[in-house]
């Protein structure tokens, strides 16, 4: 796979089709999050690019149907809210009759820009006030949850409120279902995802939004099966939802082709399916990972190579078949993951604007030598499967990403005075190119209900740099929130 | 001369019982201890309340279910499974510890933000379990091996007789230099105890607040453990204690990690 940096790059090619200009898909970003030792945050982080169309919309007809109908009442809450409270209207007999809880949060979150203003002015890369309310009912082998964000944004946006998650629950014996949006994580990295294929939000991880940001609820159904001899999860989701990359009006990302200003976004008609296989082996947790959907995040190609009007991003299709293994090794945990990513739409290598195929390895090592201080270091590698035929196709003058790419990455986590105060510090470095980012960041609970953290965002690196180009997005972030 | 054999027998009786009652030692009495306290049952549920209480007398509440199921006998495998509902920062959070006395746990958490269950490095048994001033150890208890136990005395807590046994580290893993522990006869429940540093000042004291039977099963339901350097304390109240409820093998997993189970945890 090509690396992020030339993803900022508008890439040539002549098809049989005709021309067609797509830039490549990005390495991983490893980024980094909040983390508490008893509360220890781990997670990985895939490749990205770094544009896309910003109107992500809720797609499933009947939730917009009911959204239209409420939109008159919820003037101002915008669509995906509206939705949010018809599917918690509709559900609300079930409701009635369970065991019910209400919860959630208010919330303040700042991150001012250190190093340069956004694209589009302003000094802030976040300015919001929140509030999350969260139902949570059950009934028997039945639960509901619904968790929806009402926003205020103070740069603009208008539509930042959502139905984060939204599903029923049902329980069997050795199986379980679950329908409606959701929340699902794979795989082991902290921060570097291998067989993590579901969407995600790379604007909440550059922007200092909190941790559960990071990610984006899948509009699936989700089957579990739990055999004696391994346990299953299957995932189908009938529209794909792709992930959120960071909005060019608030992040200086390179852009190939500033001056055309005509862009759309093809999402995929089709679904997606996956399917993760685990159990015990020896001690060891082991998992088999099988995937087949779209890249997460776009490539783009151009009407004309000599004269583009019109960009278009896409998601190339891809299937993946991926492997990980954890278990104890010293006095610490030993994480192994492995994927390949096999490039659908780019069979031969040759296309070097739809992803490569590639071989993703991850090893990680986490430990505590002393009390309330963990250590986490990882080490991730990407290999192109068709290195010849890309650079056979790439025309000359464009930057060439390495067969082999290496990352490492360091998480360094201290909990002080009773572990309410979390100083915390994740740093990557990308051997190939010399990028770096670290996240440092002060997390302290006031009270039981009231906690805030404090941190920043540092990117340095090459122009074209998978961090580097992020170098005039440096910024100090604030959180802030209050649960109830 | 059988009545003879008879009047010698009856006159060596108390000798005998008395000698049986010296006859446990230190670690005989911990094994013991060790079984009373963190074994009885084929499992165990409680709603464990943590009270987090500095010296200036600010609290912090900690608040989850644990649940408990022994795979062996007393001093064997134990399978833990803690459910979180306070502070709301960590509510749904759920962790699982699988137990081995005579090597490192194994040791896994749910973090409901991201959806992701996550195996944790375990090494650190004396460090503080959810920012207490009780350890992992004081929790799911600590390897009888680890130590070297004398009896040193017998001595009354309240009206309870106590056996007082000193317990010191053979190895520098521990975060005290000794630990005195006042067992109680009866029922070999952990009455009092105190840490020394390792520099042997005073360090933490723990004391069994409130002792109940439960199923018949003395049970110390509320708990103390003080830092006597710094002034935090933690005090805990175990509510809804139960015996034997039949928890399967099957709730320690995966599965009921990222959805437990609303009959266990509630």
């Amino acid at each position: 796979m090509m690396s992020i940096k030339t993803s900022a790059f508008l890439i040539c090619l002549l098809s049989p089709c005709g021309y067609h200009m797509r830039t490549s898909q990005i390495k991983p970003f490893v980024l980094s999050l909040s983390k508490h030792e008893w509360l220890d945050l781990t997670w990985i982080f895939n490749p990205s690019i770094l544009r896309q169309a910003q109107d992500e919309r809720i797609k499933n007809q009947w939730v917009g149907r009911c959204a239209h109908a409420v939109a008159p009442y919820g003037r101002g809450l915008g669509r995906a809210t509206a939705a949010a409270l018809c599917f918690i209207a509709l559900l609300a007999p079930f409701a009635a009759c369970a065991e019910t809880a209400l919860s959630g949060f208010v919330q303040q979150n700042t991150a001012f820009n250190t190093v340069a203003s956004n694209p589009d002015g302003p000094h802030y890369k976040w300015l919001e006030e929140r509030v999350q309310l969260k139902l949570d009912a059950s009934e028997g082998a039945w639960r509901l949850l619904a968790k929806g964000d009402l926003a205020l944004d103070h740069l603009g946006r208008r539509d930042e409120s959502e139905l984060r998650e939204g599903y029923l629950d049902y329980s069997g014996g050795n199986w379980d279902l679950r329908i409606g949006r959701q929340v699902i994580t794979w795989g082991l990295g902290d921060l570097v995802f291998v067989n993590d294929v579901f969407p995600k939000d790379y604007e909440a991880l550059f922007a200092g939004r909190p941790l559960e940001y990071l990610k984006r609820g899948t509009d699936a159904l989700k089957l579990g099966a739990y055999p004696d001899f391994a346990s299953f999860e299957l995932v189908a989701a009938p529209n794909f939802r792709p992930s959120r990359t960071p909005d060019p009006g608030r992040f200086r990302l390179y852009d190939p082709m500033p001056g055309v200003a005509n862009r759309e976004t093809d999402t995929p008609g089709g679904g997606e399916w996956g399917l993760r296989i685990y159990r015990d082996v020896a001690g060891w947790d082991a998992a088999l990972y099988l995937y087949h959907g779209f890249q997460r995040t776009p490539s783009m190609r151009s009407d004309s190579m000599t004269m583009p009007t019109k960009i278009t991003y896409f998601y190339p299709e891809l299937s993946l078949y991926g492997a990980s293994l954890s278990g104890r090794v010293g006095e610490g945990v030993l994480s192994l993951e492995a994927a390949y990513y096999d490039s659908r739409q780019d069979q031969t290598g040759a296309d070097f604007t739809v992803p490569n195929s590639q071989t993703r390895l991850l090893a990680g090592y986490q430990i505590q030598p002393v009390e309330d201080l963990s250590l986490g270091l990882q080490y991730y590698a990407e290999h192109m499967h068709d290195y010849p035929a890309y650079r056979a196709a790439l025309p000359a003058g464009f930057p060439v990403d390495d067969r082999l790419n290496h990352t490492v990455t360091l998480r360094v986590t201290q909990l002080l005075m009773h572990q309410t105060l979390r100083l915390s510090a994740y740093a990557a470095h990308n051997a190939n190119t010399g990028d770096q980012f670290i996240n440092p960041e002060a997390r302290y609970s006031f009270t039981d209900r009231v906690w805030g953290a404090v941190g920043a965002n540092l990117f340095s690196g090459k122009p074209w740099g998978q961090f580097g180009q992020l170098s005039n997005d440096d910024n100090v972030y604030l959180q802030m929130r209050y649960e109830f | 001369m059988k009545r003879w054999w008879i009047r010698i027998i009856v006159a060596l009786l108390p000798l005998v019982l008395a000698s049986q009652a010296w006859a446990f030692t230190g670690e005989e009495v911990m094994r013991k201890s060790q079984a009373a306290f963190l074994y009885p049952g084929k499992d165990f549920k409680a709603r464990v309340v943590m009270k987090l209480i500095n010296k200036d007398g600010q609290e912090r509440v900690r608040e989850m279910t644990m649940l408990r199921k022994n795979t062996g006998d007393a001093g064997g495998d134990q399978k833990y499974f803690m459910y979180f509902f306070q502070p709301a920062d960590v509510k749904e959070m759920a962790f699982m510890i699988h137990k081995y006395p005579a090597r490192d746990d194994d040791r896994w958490m749910f973090i409901p933000a991201i959806n992701m269950v996550k195996r944790i490095a375990a090494q650190d048994k004396r460090s503080s379990f959810v920012g207490s001033d009780f350890t992992y150890e004081d929790v799911s208890g600590r390897d009888i091996e680890d130590d070297t136990h004398a009896l040193e005395r017998e001595e009354k807590v309240g009206s309870r007789d106590c056996y007082v046994v000193k317990s010191t580290p053979k190895g520098a893993d521990a975060d005290f230099g000794s630990k005195t522990t006042w067992v109680d006869k009866a029922n070999f429940l952990p009455l009092k105890e105190e840490q020394s540093d390792k520099k042997g000042a005073r360090y933490k004291q723990f004391s069994a607040d409130e002792v109940t039977n439960v199923k018949s099963i003395p049970t110390v339901v509320k708990r103390t453990m003080k830092n006597l350097q710094t002034g935090h304390r933690t005090e805990v109240a175990y509510l809804k204690t139960d015996y034997d409820l039949g928890i399967e093998d099957s709730l320690f997993s995966e599965r009921f990690l990222r959805q437990p189970p609303r009959k266990w945890v509630e």
